[in-house]
């Protein structure tokens, strides 16, 4: 459909001066600022290799797995990363933790396998919103190479490494509940959710046994 | 000592010493100085864009020319199957040929009066007595446009097309105001000899350079010059953005190196002789004058007119990296529509003060006017192109019926 005259709106050029139109103030203007440039010399450059990069500590580059205060893996294999991650590259195995050892007294369930393709990941940091116990997370490292795709599936013992290099560096400290398994382990019984709006009396949500969820 | 060489050989060998001894000289130093120059350009558009350049060959970058040379000698020279292969490998031999030719009237120093072939003295310019220098530079600069055309044409490829297309249309607009804003330089000087344009300049003293009496035809001259080399802003033929790289797209190695080798001659050129015909040359008040004979006076010279050339080359490249490249139809329109009337107008200035011997100052304010004029002019004119009827299209009858 062609669009109608009417909707077309024309912007015309803006009308030149007398000096606009004689060029050269605007060419001796252009080279006062270059020229600005040159004379006050401050370079954004940064000579890589020697010199890295200041990054924000919210940066995100390679992922780490937490450790507890008894250095055993946070994860409890709840597989929610698994699940927020747009590029499906966490590989989660999960094991009952062993009843009978006291190391493990007060944990459920911890992965005995967790990979990360880190080629197919896309460093957006949905797995770190998503644990609730602040295990995973996206640290600064960004010059991450390896020789083979194999190299750069990491696995629980890797990421769990890169945790022990960065968790003292200042850049990327543990972020809450450091030590402690997270937020979501602080209550032992659920309370139940309410709506996060007003529900009306008539609604169906309403009668519902859990309150806002519907049938 | 040159006078005892020059005897050493046979007659009829002694006048092609001194030009192959000054051949060999320019030749060298113009190889070298091109190659720094592209080094100079890194460097001051790093500089002007609050980056630092190259600087991990030497000291500061230093040996980047070095390595650059290396390179483009030691990378395989592609020629594509699809090219004229006659055509292909002979652009950029134009290229650098015709503008290193233009630099043999160009004087790079204190040329001596009464010159002859064999009395040992240094010229200081390759062909010394042209006195058609004006004519040749512009006659064989404008063959190097040719090299950019056999080039983009022989490359047998639409963007290398459309490159060497904008290129010979360029060259139709821009060497008309070129070769008229140096028409009132002949008519003031008496002379079309670029050596006596310098002399005539150095005699009057610093208030008799050509700047003072024309200084709209140095504008005109400047930019027109740019357009001829291909610089932006008026590199549309080269104008990475749209033409690949234009015609020179399917180039590499050194025929690329030579193209680009040819490219810097010209601007060398360029700013030689802006500051000769228009800048005094190696004149300056005090310590370069005509008649200055004290020990090292002529290094002292030749020192002047290298800085002044150096400044201008400065100023190209500064303007690289501070005028956006024309758009096509603006490039035309500037030089049909304005630089040609003014040059013309400005040789028609000339002409009037010759004519009725009036004093040469006059054509100061003359140049003033003609250029606030065209200001005045570029304000009022409408642009009727660029502006749209607001009344509602017709409506159409069938399909296609109206081509708008």
């Amino acid at each position: 459909m062609p669009i109608n005259p009417k909707d077309i709106e024309w912007v015309e050029e803006p009308s030149m001066n007398f000096w606009e139109s004689t060029y050269l103030p605007a060419v001796f203007d252009g080279l006062r600022t270059t020229g600005q440039h040159v004379a006050d010399f401050h370079p954004v450059t940064e000579f890589y290799p020697e010199q890295k990069p200041d990054l924000p500590s919210h940066y995100r580059g390679v992922h780490r797995l937490n450790r507890d205060d008894k250095g055993r893996v946070k994860c409890v294999a709840c597989m929610m990363c698994a699940t927020a991650c747009p590029a499906r590259c966490i590989d989660i195995v999960a094991q009952d933790a062993p009843k009978d050892d006291p190391h493990w007294a007060d944990r459920d369930k911890f992965p005995k396998s967790f990979v990360i393709d880190e080629l197919k990941c896309i460093y957006c940091g949905m797995c770190e919103e998503a644990c609730p116990v602040d295990s995973i997370e996206l640290t600064n490292i960004f010059d991450l190479t390896g020789m083979s795709r194999q190299e750069m599936m990491f696995d629980k013992e890797k990421l769990l490494s890169v945790f022990d290099q960065t968790k003292d560096s200042a850049n990327n400290p543990v972020r809450t509940h450091k030590g402690k398994l997270g937020h979501a382990s602080d209550f032992t019984n659920l309370h139940t959710l309410g709506p996060a709006t007003t529900v009306r009396a008539d609604d169906r949500s309403a009668k519902a046994n859990s309150a806002g969820v519907i049938e | 000592m040159l006078e005892q060489l020059i005897n050493w050989f046979p007659e009829w060998a002694r006048p092609f010493i001194m030009p192959m001894i000054t051949i060999g000289i320019v030749l060298q130093v113009n190889l070298g100085v091109c190659s720094y120059l592209i080094l100079l350009e890194r460097k001051l558009s790093a500089w002007m864009q609050d980056r630092i350049g190259p600087n991990r060959v030497g000291p500061w970058g230093l040996l980047q020319p070095v390595a650059d040379m290396l390179k483009l000698l030691l990378k395989e020279d592609v020629i594509p199957g699809h090219v004229n292969k006659f055509l292909y490998v002979l652009a950029p031999g134009i290229s650098v040929f015709t503008t290193m030719l233009a630099f043999a009237v160009v004087p790079f120093g204190p040329v001596p009066r009464n010159l002859s072939a064999t009395d040992g003295q240094f010229p200081y310019i390759i062909a010394p007595g042209v006195d058609l220098g004006l004519v040749f530079i512009f006659a064989v600069t404008s063959l190097a446009v040719y090299g950019i055309i056999l080039g983009g044409w022989a490359s047998n490829n639409k963007y290398s097309a459309l490159g060497a297309m904008r290129a010979s249309a360029q060259v139709v607009s821009y060497e008309i105001p070129l070769g008229m804003s140096v028409v009132g330089l002949a008519l003031l000087t008496g002379s079309m000899s670029i050596e006596k344009i310098l002399l005539h300049q150095a005699d009057a003293g610093i208030f008799g350079w050509n700047i003072w009496f024309q200084p709209l035809a140095c504008v005109i001259f400047f930019a027109a010059a740019m357009a001829e080399a291909q610089r932006l802003p008026f590199d549309l033929s080269e104008c990475e953005q749209e033409l690949v790289g234009g015609w020179h797209t399917e180039y590499s190695a050194m025929k690329w190196g030579l193209f680009f080798l040819g490219e810097y001659t010209h601007v060398i050129t360029i700013s030689f002789l802006t500051s000769i015909l228009f800048f005094g040359g190696w004149h300056f008040p005090w310590i370069a004058e005509p008649d200055s004979q004290y020990l090292g006076s002529t290094l002292v010279k030749v020192l002047v007119l290298l800085t002044k050339s150096f400044a201008f080359i400065i100023v190209i490249q500064m303007l690289r990296w501070t005028i956006p490249r024309f758009r096509f139809d603006q490039l035309m329109g500037l030089a049909w529509k304005v630089l040609i009337p003014l040059a013309t107008l400005n040789v028609v200035c000339v002409m009037i003060v010759k004519q009725f011997h009036l004093n040469e100052w006059w054509l100061l304010p003359m140049s003033a006017g003609l250029f606030l004029g065209a200001g005045l002019i570029g304000t009022q004119s409408s642009r009727p192109f660029a502006r749209r009827t607001l009344e509602p299209v017709p409506e159409a009858h069938g399909h296609h019926a109206h081509a708008h």
